[in-house]
């Protein structure tokens, strides 16, 4: 029994957590909101670094490392809110496309895609067709899981893009509707494929809206040391100690479900949907937590869009409704403890 | 060998790994099988009750007897020297067996881990083998009428008995749990009067039938004679003798001082802390009764009587218990490989508390008018009730996250 990172994967998040607190600033992430939703710089070292490959199989050019070394570095990409696709098409796409490396038909394109993954190129699963996909605008393809029994490589002249406004200026989704494309797999492959990108594309929001809740927490504590009203810090006023302490063990216990969905994923385990959606649904409920607290506990400076807090709460807002909110989730759980609950 | 929750788990050598080794499958088939076949059925009358605590220490005396009652301590003190993942094993197999309430917990939990930490080796050898036989009954007197989250504030004094060679003690403690029962009672008594909040303190061990001491037992919220007030007027505590001296073991059996004198808060703060961390709520207590719950859930259910409200609350109140599980898991991780946790203990504290109250609250409301009647659901929501409340209010744990873990400004 052991609960906790080995050192190498510990030393791998840390060096992304210092690689993008330089280079996914809150500057950088406004830089976004009036680009084209992406922080270049930063996408670019991760794939330097590796990261974008990190799960894709040694023999198609990644890493061929496991959701245990991945997730944790997703938590980092939340922790400052990069809007870039690390966990759409870096985890969620690129193992997806694992389960179809072995096909006779597909396997050549599903590691051609792969490969690209890893060098920079952005496959965004699409498993809800009816809901918005983040950075759609600048996606180099889409793996489109939202037909029942095929799954469809689509290049961008193959779909539809209706653009949309997001509360999260970053996100830039869009709806997207698919015109043509390649089926690669069908059938039981394609059911693998699409629970494969389902759970990750849950999990990935999950470990990002526990590094957001983090980092909306240590702004606070921050500020609230700093800031003076009746002569004194306002955070050393029980009322705001109180709503940051219960918004920290919010946070504190959602960090080891997302630790543990990680863990089941990586060794295929039978429980690894219902880990999923104890993490998604912890995740979701503890980053509106943090993101309620910091806003109260911030008071008006924190209802601005000069200070930084919006970026971080914008992004937990639309994460926890991202691939299962919470009432999702908790649907998902009663059917796998056996609760119907239909009495009124 | 599935663990509580069924859960399915692959080994591995390093990182994360959710499974155990075979010796330590075979521990758990041990215990599992020893509870199997001893844990009493119908259940044990409340051992906070005259009779029920009789009955819980015949259960005391064949867990002691079959050294289950102090896994983690060393053989010669009527432990197996378990690790702590063992101790962890054998106490989500105790709650999964339904198995009686540790009314020697106070002891075995809150004492001992500061007389393993303070204790001379004499201390050591005279009162543990004793408290895990059950022999000696130790109950705790840290509050006092003016003194109960503020512990610091204690009043009740020892005063310097030269020429007897010890302390008088003078002062009331209260909300003692099972005092009325116990033999024994620890606490803190001001020692220096000149000397201010949690300095000039000392920790003090007595027994409760010495000269001068009064008991007086009184109904806690769930009706139980539970908690008792312990009156000292001038109780006679002699000094303890040095390691090796002859007539060590009749000396202490009329009490003595645990740690130097003056010194008492940092010895009672090892105590304290253990109490709001792992020792006193282990995980498997609580996914225990998140697994009854989930039963009675399903029952609701097939009868077409679950509204799915409530299905959400057991669900929420079953995730958390998991999410419990995996911090502990997480802590005792680090503390097996030698990092301590901490402030994060307050985490804890704050966090089963709650989710204890959480669990009783919605098996309650799945019993609907039948909550009120006598049953283990209504008696275990009064107990939970209790867990916001001692071992330090959770307002104050929430204060103690708030500086100590989070950092902010105390004033």
């Amino acid at each position: 029994m052991r609960f906790e990172l080995t050192p190498d994967q510990i030393d791998l998040r840390d060096a992304v957590r210092v690689l993008l607190g330089d280079l996914c600033t809150p500057d950088a992430v406004r830089g976004a909101w009036d680009g084209d939703g992406r922080v270049r710089a930063a996408w670019d070292a991760l794939v330097e670094m590796g990261v974008l490959g990190a799960l894709v199989a040694e023999s198609a050019g990644g890493l061929g490392m496991t959701d245990e070394d991945v997730v944790p570095l997703l938590v980092e990409c939340g922790r400052v809110a990069l809007p870039d696709p690390v966990a759409a098409s870096g985890y969620a796409a690129a193992a997806a496309l694992t389960e179809i490396l072995d096909d006779p038909d597909a396997g050549g394109l599903a590691a051609e895609w792969s490969g690209r993954i890893a060098s920079g190129a952005v496959l965004l699963p699409v498993v809800d067709a009816s809901a918005p996909v983040a950075g759609s605008t600048t996606a180099d393809g889409f793996l489109w899981c939202g037909d029942a029994d095929a799954v469809v490589l689509a290049t961008p002249e193959e779909v539809d893009l209706e653009p949309l406004q997001s509360v999260d200026g970053a996100r830039q989704p869009a709806r997207v509707t698919r015109r043509g494309g390649r089926v690669v797999a069908t059938g039981e492959l394609a059911r693998r494929v699409t629970s494969a990108a389902g759970e990750r594309l849950a999990l990935g929001a999950a470990a990002e809206l526990v590094g957001l809740g983090e980092q909306m927490l240590d702004l606070t504590v921050a500020y609230v040391g700093e800031r003076q009203q009746f002569g004194v810090p306002v955070g050393s006023f029980q009322a705001v100690k109180h709503q940051l302490a219960d918004a920290a063990l919010a946070v504190a216990f959602a960090a080891p479900l997302v630790s543990l969905a990680a863990h089941s994923l990586a060794h295929g385990d039978p429980d690894r949907a219902r880990n999923v959606s104890m993490a998604k649904l912890r995740a979701s409920t503890a980053a509106r937590h943090a993101a309620s607290a910091s806003l109260q506990c911030h008071g008006a400076i924190g209802y601005t869009v000069e200070y930084d807090l919006h970026l971080f709460m914008k992004r937990a807002w639309a994460l926890s409704h991202e691939h299962g909110d919470p009432d999702a989730h908790r649907a998902l759980l009663r059917t796998s403890l056996g609760l119907s609950g239909v009495a009124s | 060998m599935p663990d509580l929750t069924g859960r399915q788990v692959t080994r591995q050598t390093e990182g994360v790994d959710l499974g155990w080794s075979d010796d330590e499958q075979a521990f758990r088939e041990e215990c599992r099988t020893w509870l199997a076949e001893h844990v009493p059925s119908p259940a044990l009358p409340s051992g906070d009750t005259r009779d029920g605590f009789a009955a819980h220490l015949e259960w005391e005396r064949a867990l002691h007897d079959a050294r289950w009652a102090v896994v983690s301590w060393p053989e010669a003190y009527g432990g197996r020297d378990a690790s702590l993942w063992e101790w962890l094993i054998f106490e989500e197999e105790y709650y999964r067996a339904g198995a009686p309430q540790r009314v020697t917990q106070n002891g075995i939990f809150l004492l001992a881990p500061s007389i393993f930490e303070f204790g001379t080796r004499a201390q050591q050898d005279h009162y543990l083998p004793r408290m895990s036989a059950a022999v000696d009954l130790w109950c705790q007197g840290w509050s006092e009428p003016n003194a109960g989250s503020d512990l610091a504030a204690v009043s009740s004094r020892a005063v310097r008995d030269d020429a007897g060679g010890g302390w008088r003690l003078t002062g009331q403690k209260t909300w003692t749990t099972r005092g009325a029962f116990c033999t024994h009672v620890f606490g803190l008594f001001r020692t220096d009067p000149e000397a201010e909040r949690h300095r000039g303190l000392t920790y003090f061990l007595l027994p409760l039938d010495a000269d001068g001491v009064t008991v007086r037992g009184f109904g806690r919220l769930d009706g139980d004679e539970g908690f008792a007030e312990v009156f000292c007027d001038d109780v006679f505590v002699p000094d303890t003798p040095v390691d090796g001296s002859g007539d060590a073991a009749a000396v202490m059996e009329r009490g003595g001082i645990l740690g130097e004198v003056h010194q008492g808060w940092g010895v009672a703060m090892a105590t304290t802390t253990s109490e709001r961390g792992l020792t006193l709520r282990s995980p498997g207590r609580f996914q225990a009764t998140a697994h009854r719950l989930l039963e009675l859930a399903r029952e609701r259910d097939a009868e077409g009587r679950l509204a799915q409200a409530l299905a959400d609350r057991v669900v929420d109140a079953w995730v958390d218990a998991e999410a419990y599980s995996l911090f502990t898991l997480g802590d005792v991780t680090g503390i097996v490989e030698g990092r301590s946790p901490g402030a994060r203990s307050s985490f804890n504290k704050i966090f089963w508390s709650e989710l204890d109250v959480r669990l009783h609250e919605a098996a309650l409301d799945l019993l609907g008018p039948d909550a009120e009647l006598d049953g283990p659901w209504m008696k275990g929501y009064e107990f939970a009730l209790s867990g916001p409340i001692y071992a330090g209010t959770n307002e104050i744990q929430r204060n103690i996250v708030a500086e100590r873990v989070l950092g902010l400004p105390r004033r």
